[in-house]
């Protein structure tokens, strides 16, 4: 099997013996769309930093299309398009100027930079910024911005650090939806964010780390499938008054309108609007409380290594 | 030509042009105030005082000190150059544009020295025109001439980079120019020969090195010196090759970048 990233005991201590990863193993495979999760300080932007080189690994292998870290650096860079947490682009610079100069970093030459620079521009809507300051650009310009500069040498894993941080939600989906043609046309993108509803729609597998370690490391359907009971909303259209008794189904009422419903995957939905309807109550909608993905990260983050810390 | 070194010369080209292209946008702040300056040095110390100071080696006054001012604002503007830029990349995390792509730290390296070269250079010519205006200038020994002044922008280029590298603030970035170029530079033989000097300040002067850069540029254009000029470029070579052996193992290590 061909992984565009291979890492293998990969372990960190920082200078003020800080321990940030904890003999991390994990494989993706090339062409996949996986995310990267964990809380803050968990060690995602550290397996980050030292993919980029720009934190040193304790030790540990790393591979990149089988490029390793150690014996081929260079190869290895030229692999990987990477697009961090933080804006790290000369603000005084012009927008075309960093992407066209990050080109010849990579030893392109200025005509074909050009070009792509304009391709890149024009399919994240900035190429009518090209020629503004990159520090008068809104927040989701410049994270737009830093996806175009990490695309410029056309690399074949481009790794996002919470790419869509700060950004409205039509210019999010319209990021997801750029970043799922990407991947569909042979880049494989490691993602890591915070919105988890994000990583649910976009990504293929996925790995949770926390305190250093990856507690799980699975397909996206699989995970998902080990959500036992959701927490269900369900809006009335009639006010009740009295509380309602539903066999099977442990519920709450916040308001007269509103029941909240926990269902067991087992049980079903078929029982419960029996019931209900047994009694009369008329259900308007009905909604997840929360994303089912932030339900599992939430219990296996609670239920991690924590533990074992000393 | 290997695709590894094709790569690094785009690379340095591109950081080179880019440097040019900084210290050209900012004229204002890099080019201008050294021409002020020194047409400032070259009334008053030239002209108004100079006039009543007399000869010094063969030389009216003006025609001794232009080839130390000129390098005076070499030193200055190659040295405030890199310190500036580098560490300007630093304070804003760009750098890892660099540190993040496969260009090697020496191509790196030697592209910031090229932009604190060039602009010393471009000072250097701007200034040694103004010095026109105020005196007759003849060129003794051009090969030594241009090669003293190059040598000595890479070497306060590469100073300029090292003082970046350690720097945690734009203070720190100040502190070496204040306290240490400056008053090396006013010593270094840039308004008097060493000669007026007693024996043990003689003696004490030699351990400057500007004073011996500043002599053999004088050397290539008046054709006279206080020190040997082939003694000077040993000595500057050898400042030289230590510096860049330090400035690229600071690089190598990511001291201050890495993690």
């Amino acid at each position: 099997m061909s992984y565009a990233l291979s890492i293998q005991g990969l372990n960190k201590t920082y200078r003020n013996g800080f321990v940030a990863l904890r003999g991390i193993d994990l494989h993706v495979r090339e062409g996949d769309f996986f995310a990267l999760l964990g809380p803050n300080g968990a060690g995602k932007s550290t397996t980050i930093g030292i993919l980029s080189t720009l934190v040193t690994k304790t030790s540990g292998t790393v591979e990149v299309f089988g490029h390793d870290l150690d014996s081929h650096p260079l190869q290895l860079k030229r692999c990987l398009g990477i697009v961090p947490q933080e804006f790290n682009f000369n603000q005084f610079e012009l927008v075309l100027n960093i992407l066209v100069v990050q080109a010849g970093y990579y030893g392109i030459k200025r005509k074909e930079a050009l070009a792509r620079a304009e391709q890149l521009l024009r399919q994240l809507e900035l190429w009518d910024k090209r020629h503004t300051q990159a520090r008068l650009l809104s927040g989701g310009m410049k994270r737009r911005l830093m996806i175009a500069r990490a695309l410029m040498h056309q690399p074949r894993l481009l790794i996002l650090d919470e790419p869509t941080a700060g950004v409205d939600i039509e210019m999010r989906r319209s990021m997801w939806e750029y970043l799922t043609r990407l991947n569909e046309q042979g880049t494989t993108i490691i993602l890591t964010t915070h919105y988890l509803e994000e990583a649910e729609q976009l990504c293929r597998n996925i790995a949770i780390i926390d305190h250093g370690q990856i507690v799980e490391n699975t397909s996206m359907r699989q995970l998902l499938a080990q959500l036992q009971v959701e927490t269900l909303v369900l809006d009335l259209k009639q006010p009740v008054q009295t509380r309602l008794e539903l066999d099977g189904y442990p519920s709450q009422q916040p308001d007269d309108c509103t029941l909240e419903v926990q269902v067991d995957k087992e049980r079903g939905l078929t029982g419960l609007f029996s019931q209900l309807s047994g009694q009369g109550v008329e259900v308007v909608s009905l909604r997840n409380k929360s994303n089912r993905l932030e339900e599992l990260f939430v219990s296996l983050v609670e239920n991690g290594p924590q533990g074992e810390q000393g | 030509m290997s695709h590894e070194l094709a790569s690094n010369l785009t690379a340095l080209y591109t950081i080179v042009h880019r440097e040019a292209r900084r210290f050209l946008r900012i004229w204002p702040q890099t080019l201008l105030p050294p021409a002020i300056t020194m047409v400032l040095y070259f009334v008053i110390f030239g002209n108004l005082i100079g006039s009543r100071i007399g000869e010094m080696d063969g030389f009216s006054y003006m025609q001794y000190i232009v080839p130390g001012l000129i390098m005076m604002s070499v030193i200055t503007n190659a040295y405030s150059n890199v310190v500036s830029s580098f560490f300007s990349a630093k304070f804003q995390r760009s750098i890892e544009e660099l540190l993040v792509s496969p260009v090697s730290p020496h191509t790196i390296l030697i592209g910031f020295v090229m932009g604190g070269v060039m602009r010393g250079l471009m000072v250097a010519v701007i200034v040694t025109l103004l010095s026109l205006f105020f005196t007759e200038l003849t060129v003794h020994h051009l090969g030594i001439t241009v090669f003293v002044i190059t040598l000595t922008a890479v070497v306060f280029s590469l100073g300029g980079f090292i003082n970046a590298v350690f720097a945690r603030s734009f203070d720190d970035i100040s502190i070496v120019p204040s306290f240490v170029l400056t008053p090396l530079t006013y010593l270094g033989g840039v308004f008097y020969s060493i000669s007026l000097l007693g024996e043990f300040w003689q003696k004490l002067s030699l351990a400057n090195p500007i004073l011996h850069m500043v002599n053999a540029f004088r050397y290539g254009i008046l054709g006279v010196s206080d020190i040997a000029p082939d003694t000077a470029i040993a000595f500057m070579l050898a400042t030289a090759v230590a510096l860049y052996a330090f400035s690229a193992r600071l690089l190598i290590s990511g001291r201050g970048m890495r993690q």
